[in-house]
C-alpha cells in the first residue's frame, strides 16, 4: 500500500490527472479484496452446510420413525380359552383382570396370535424350519399388546376381528428398507423365507405402515417396536419444572440484589467472578456435584428426577442470572428516579416499577436457559438417569430419564431398528427446543421496549 | 366428629411438608388479619407502613422462626431415631463400624415399613401373630438381607423414637408459628416501621439468592477435593498426575494394594487436548472469517439470515452432535479411507470427534468474536478507510490488530468449551486410552473415563470410581484457569474502547 502511494507521488507530482502509474497495484488490491470476501463467504456456506447436513442426515434418519409397520391379523378370541367363567360380566373386574393376568392365560395368549400369523400365511404350526421364522416376524411383546386389547374392549371375546400388531423391529427396518435385500442370507437379519413370507403379508394386504404413537406413549424397552419416549418426557417435564420453579425465582433475587442493592466490594466481586466462571464450568462437572452432594451425602435417591433438576437448576442458574441483568439494566434509571422521586422506597421503586419493565426480557432469557437445560446430557449420565426405566414414575422420587439420556442409551443399542428410534427422539427433542426458542423469540419481540 | 377431623389435620401436618404447608397457611391467615388490623388502626390515625406491609410483617413472622427451628429440627432428628436404634444393638456389632451402617440401612426398611403398615397388621406383627417380614411385603417393602430379633426391637425402637420426635416437632413448630403471628398482630401500632423490616427480610434472602452462586462453586471444589483425597490416599498423586497408562481394572480387581499404576492422567490428556485442537483447528477459521464478513462486508439482509442460521448450531443439544458423529460423520471417514486409500480406520476416532467438535464451537467464536470486531470504534475504521484501504485492508491492518487480545480470549473460551465437551466424545471418539499422533486412530478423553467410571453399578468407595473426581477436579481447573485468563482478556479489552 505504501509503495503504490509513493510511486504515484514519484510519477505524478502534484497534479493526480491520468497517469496510468496511478493503477499500478490496484487490481492486485481488488483481487484480495475479492478473495477476502469469498473466504468469509466461504466460511459462512461452510457452516451452514455443516448444519443442513446434519439436519438432513437426522431426519432422513429419523422420519421413518414416527411410521411402524403394524400386521393386520384375523383372531379368533375363543371365549372357552379367554373368558371360560364369564368373569368378563362379573360385577367385579378385578376377577377378569386377575384371569387375564393369571399364568394359564398368559401362556395361551402367544399361540392365539402366532397361530393367526401363522394361518395366515398357510404354515404349518408343527413346521419346525417356517414356524418359528414366522413367529420372528411378530413383536415379542405382541401377546401382551393382544391381552392389553381384550382388557379394554371384553366384548372382543367370542368373536373374530382384525386386529393389529406390532411386527418386530428388524421386519420394520427391513420394510422401511433400512436392511437390504442384497446382504447375504446368511448376515442378514431378516431371511430369505421371511422376505418370502413379507411379500406374501404384503400383497395380502396385512402389512401397513401406520403412524408410531408407540414412540411418544411406550416405556424403555430392548425391542424396538415397544421403545418409547414415555417415561423421557415425564422425567424431562418434571425437571423442566423444578428448575423453572428454583432457577427463575433464586436467579431474579440473585440478579436484582447484584444489579440494584449490592454495594462494590470484595464479597459481590466474589459473587460476580462466580457467577461468570458458573456459566463456564463443563457441565459434566455440575454432575459430579450432584452425585457428590445430591446423592452421596444428602442421600436423594439415584436416577431421580429431583436430583436431575437440582442439578440443571444450579447449571441454569447463571444463564438466568445474566440474562436477568442484562434486561435489569435496559431498564432506565431514569424510570428509578420517578419512583424514588414520587416517595417510592428502593424496593418500592424495584419491585414495582423496574422488574415488571425488565419481565420480557427475564422470560425471554429463562427461557432459552430452560431450552439448554432440556437439551443437557451429560451431567444426568452421571447422577444415573441413563437407566433403562419401563415403569412409568410415580413421582420425582421414582426413577426416571429425560430425553437427551434416552437419546444416548438408544444411540448405542446395536440393533438397526433402534437407529431410526434415535433419531425420531432426537427430531421430537429439536422440535421441543424450537418451539421453545421461537417462543423466546416471539416475547422478545412482542414486548421489547428500547428506551 | 370435631375430634375426628382435628384428628386427622394433625395426623397429616406429622410429615414435614404437611408441616411446612399448615405454616404457610398460618403465615397467609396472620397477613389477612394483619392488614384488617392495620387498616382499623388506620381509620384512627396515620400509619407509618401501609396496611400490606403490616400483613406482610405478621406473615414474616409466623414463618420465618418457624422455618428456621424446623431446618434445625429436620438436620437433627435422623441422628437422634439412629442412637435410639442403636441403643438396641449389641455390643459387638456396634464394634463393627462397616457391619452398624448395614445394619443400620435394614433397620431404616424396616421402620420405613413398619410406619406403612395397617393398624390390624401392626397389631397382628406386636403380638407375635404373624411374620414382621410377610407384612411388610404385602406393604410392599421387600428386606434384601435377614433379619434378626435386635434389628426389629432397633426397628421398632427407631420408629417409637421417630414418631415421638415428629409429633413434638409438629407441637413445637406450630406453636413458634403461632406465638410469633399473635406477637406480630397485637403489637400493630401506628408507629411500627413495618415497611423497613420486611425491606429488611427481603434483602436478606436476595442476598441468600445471590450466594447460592458461592455455594455452588464451593460444593464444586469441596466434594471434588474431599473425595479426590481419598483417591490420592489410595494412589499417589505422582502415579496419576504423570502416569502414562490408563488402565484401572475392575473393582473386583481389589482396592488397594493391587496395581496402583493404572491410574495415568497422561493418556487422557493427550486425548483431550488433541481433539481439542481438531476441534479449534474447524472452529477458529471458520468463525473468524464468518464473523469478519458479517461485520464488515454483508449486507444487512444476508446477516438477518445467516446469523441465525449460525445461532441454530448453538442451541443443538451436544448429544444430537454426538449421535451425527456416530451415526454420519464416523463411517463417512472411515469410507472415504476405505476408498480411497484402502485403509480400514475405526469409524470412531480423534478426526470423527474433532471435527464434528468443531463444527459445535463454530457458533461460539463467531459469536463472541463479532461483539469482539463490533466493539472496535468506528473512528478506527474511517481512519483507515480515510487513508485510501480497502475494506478488508482495513479489517487485515486495523481491525484484526485491534480485536487481537479479544479474539484470543474467544479462542480460550471456546477451547474451554471443547475440552469440557462430553456427549460427542462419549459416543464417537472411542474408549482406549492411548497418546498417539494418528488422527484416524480411536482415543479417548477425560470427560469419556469421568462417565465411564461414574456410570453402571458404581462402588463409590473404590479407586476406581474415585478417580473420577481426580479427573473431574483435573477437568475443572484447567477449564477454570482458561475462563478466568479469557474473562479477563476480554474484560479488559472492552473496557480500553469504553
Amino acid at each position: 500500500m505504501s509503495d503504490a502511494t509513493l510511486s504515484t507521488g514519484d510519477a505524478a507530482g502534484s497534479h493526480p490527472t491520468s497517469t496510468p502509474v496511478r493503477d499500478f497495484g490496484i487490481r492486485r488490491r481488488r483481487a484480495a479484496e475479492t478473495r477476502f470476501k469469498v473466504y468469509g463467504l466461504l466460511a459462512i456456506t461452510i457452516a451452514v452446510c455443516f448444519l443442513v447436513l446434519l439436519m438432513y442426515s437426522i431426519i432422513s434418519k429419523g422420519i421413518t420413525g414416527f411410521y411402524q409397520t403394524e400386521i393386520k391379523l384375523e383372531i379368533t378370541l375363543d371365549e372357552a380359552v379367554l373368558d371360560p367363567d364369564g368373569l368378563r360380566n362379573a360385577p367385579n373386574p378385578e376377577s377378569f383382570n386377575a384371569h387375564m393376568f393369571a399364568f394359564k392365560t398368559q401362556m395361551a395368549l402367544p399361540r392365539i396370535v402366532q397361530n393367526a400369523l401363522l394361518e395366515e400365511l398357510e404354515i404349518d404350526p408343527l413346521d419346525d424350519e417356517l414356524a418359528p421364522l414366522a413367529k420372528r416376524i411378530l413383536s415379542v411383546n405382541a401377546h401382551f399388546a393382544f391381552r392389553d386389547m381384550v382388557l379394554e374392549n371384553p366384548d372382543l371375546i367370542g368373536g373374530t376381528h382384525d386386529l393389529w400388531f406390532y411386527a418386530r423391529g428388524d421386519i420394520d427396518a427391513f420394510l422401511k428398507g433400512a436392511i437390504s435385500r442384497d446382504t447375504p442370507n446368511e448376515i442378514r437379519q431378516v431371511k430369505d423365507a421371511q422376505i418370502e413370507m413379507l411379500d406374501q403379508l404384503v400383497e395380502a394386504g396385512r402389512l401397513e405402515k401406520r403412524f408410531n404413537w408407540g414412540l411418544i406413549t411406550q416405556t424403555s424397552s430392548p425391542y424396538a417396536e415397544n421403545a418409547g419416549l414415555s417415561v423421557a418426557i415425564y422425567g424431562s417435564l418434571l425437571m423442566m419444572l423444578i428448575v423453572l420453579v428454583l432457577a427463575l425465582p433464586i436467579g431474579v433475587a440473585a440478579s436484582i440484589y447484584l444489579e440494584e442493592f449490592a454495594p462494590k466490594n470484595r464479597f459481590t466481586d466474589l459473587i460476580e467472578v462466580n457467577i461468570n466462571n458458573l456459566a463456564a464450568v463443563p457441565s459434566i462437572v455440575f454432575g459430579i456435584l450432584g452425585l457428590a452432594v445430591f446423592i452421596n451425602f444428602a442421600g436423594l435417591p439415584r436416577s431421580t428426577p429431583i436430583v436431575g433438576g437440582l442439578v440443571l437448576t444450579l447449571m441454569t442458574l447463571p444463564t438466568v442470572i445474566i440474562a436477568t441483568r442484562a434486561a435489569l439494566k435496559a431498564v432506565p434509571p431514569s424510570v428509578r428516579e420517578a419512583a424514588l422521586g414520587v416517595g417510592a422506597s428502593k424496593m418500592q421503586s424495584v419491585f414495582h416499577h423496574v422488574l415488571p419493565l425488565a419481565m420480557p426480557g427475564i422470560l425471554t432469557g429463562t427461557i432459552i436457559g430452560l431450552a439448554q437445560a432440556l437439551g443437557e446430557t451429560a451431567p444426568l449420565l452421571i447422577i444415573g438417569m441413563d437407566a433403562s426405566v419401563n415403569r412409568m414414575p410415580d413421582g420425582p422420587l421414582d426413577p426416571a430419564t429425560s430425553i437427551p439420556s434416552q437419546i444416548y442409551n438408544w444411540s448405542r443399542a446395536s440393533e438397526r431398528a433402534f437407529v431410526e428410534r434415535t433419531s425420531a427422539a432426537i427430531i421430537v427433542l429439536l422440535m421441543v427446543l424450537a418451539m421453545m426458542n421461537i417462543l423466546a423469540v416471539l416475547l422478545r419481540r412482542r414486548f421489547e421496549r428500547r428506551w | 366428629m370435631d375430634g375426628d377431623i382435628l384428628s386427622i389435620l394433625f395426623d397429616n401436618i406429622q410429615s414435614i411438608g404437611g408441616l411446612m404447608l399448615a405454616v404457610l397457611i398460618l403465615g397467609l391467615i396472620g397477613y389477612f388479619l394483619g392488614v384488617t388490623r392495620a387498616r382499623a388502626v388506620r381509620a384512627r390515625g396515620p400509619l407509618h407502613s401501609l396496611p400490606s406491609y403490616h400483613g406482610a410483617f405478621v406473615l414474616v413472622w409466623t414463618i420465618l422462626p418457624a422455618f428456621l427451628v424446623l431446618a434445625v429440627w429436620a438436620a437433627v432428628q435422623p441422628g437422634l431415631v439412629r442412637s435410639a436404634a442403636l441403643a438396641e444393638f449389641p455390643q459387638e456389632v456396634l464394634a463393627d463400624q462397616t457391619r452398624t451402617d448395614l445394619e443400620y440401612n435394614v433397620v431404616e426398611q424396616v421402620r420405613r415399613g413398619l410406619q406403612s403398615l395397617s393398624e390390624q397388621q401392626d397389631a397382628q406383627v406386636r403380638y407375635g401373630l404373624r411374620e414382621i417380614r410377610g407384612a411388610l411385603e404385602e406393604q410392599g417393602s421387600v428386606l434384601a438381607s435377614e433379619l434378626t430379633d435386635y434389628m426389629v426391637d432397633a426397628g421398632y425402637a427407631a420408629r417409637a423414637e421417630d414418631d415421638s420426635l415428629s409429633f413434638w416437632r409438629t407441637v413445637v413448630i406450630l406453636a413458634i408459628a403461632t406465638i410469633g403471628l399473635l406477637g406480630a398482630y397485637f403489637g400493630i401500632s401506628p408507629r411500627r416501621r413495618a415497611r423497613n423490616a420486611v425491606e429488611t427480610v427481603i434483602k436478606g434472602l436476595l442476598i441468600a439468592a445471590s450466594a447460592v452462586a458461592i455455594l455452588t462453586t464451593f460444593g464444586i471444589v469441596f466434594s471434588m477435593i474431599f473425595e479426590s483425597l481419598r483417591f490420592f490416599e489410595a494412589i499417589p498423586p505422582a502415579n496419576f498426575f504423570f502416569g502414562t497408562v490408563w488402565d484401572p481394572g475392575f473393582e473386583s480387581a481389589g482396592a488397594l494394594g493391587g496395581d496402583a499404576t493404572g491410574f495415568g492422567l497422561l493418556p487422557l490428556l493427550w486425548g483431550t487436548l488433541y481433539i481439542s485442537f481438531i476441534a479449534l483447528l474447524i472452529a477458529v477459521p471458520v468463525g473468524l472469517f464468518s464473523a469478519i464478513y458479517m461485520s464488515e462486508f454483508a449486507p444487512p439482509t444476508f446477516r438477518a439470515i445467516a446469523k441465525p442460521l449460525l445461532e441454530i448450531l448453538a442451541g443443538i443439544p451436544t448429544i444430537v452432535y454426538g449421535f451425527f458423529a456416530l451415526i454420519t460423520v464416523g463411517p463417512a471417514i472411515a469410507d472415504f479411507f476405505q476408498s480411497v486409500f484402502g485403509m480400514t480406520v475405526s469409524a470412531s476416532s480423534v478426526a470423527t470427534a474433532g471435527i464434528v467438535m468443531g463444527i459445535m464451537i463454530i457458533p461460539f467464536v463467531s459469536s463472541l468474536s463479532d461483539d469482539i470486531i463490533n466493539a472496535v470504534p468506528q473512528s478506527l475504521r474511517d481512519g483507515s478507510y480515510g487513508l485510501g484501504a480497502t475494506k478488508a485492508e482495513t479489517v487485515q491492518n486495523v481491525i484484526l490488530p485491534a480485536a487481537l487480545p479479544g479474539i484470543v480470549g474467544a479462542v480460550l473460551l471456546a477451547a474451554s468449551r471443547a475440552i469440557g465437551e462430553t456427549m460427542i466424545v462419549v459416543l464417537a471418539a472411542g474408549a482406549t486410552a492411548k497418546i498417539s499422533a494418528n488422527p484416524l486412530e480411536d482415543m479417548t478423553t477425560i470427560t469419556v473415563k469421568i462417565v465411564s467410571q461414574l456410570t453402571g453399578d458404581v462402588d463409590f468407595t473404590s479407586p476406581q470410581a474415585l478417580v473420577a473426581f481426580a479427573l473431574g477436579i483435573t477437568l475443572f481447573a484447567i477449564t477454570l484457569v482458561m475462563n478466568v485468563m479469557a474473562l479477563r482478556i476480554v474484560r479488559k479489552y472492552r473496557e480500553k474502547y469504553e
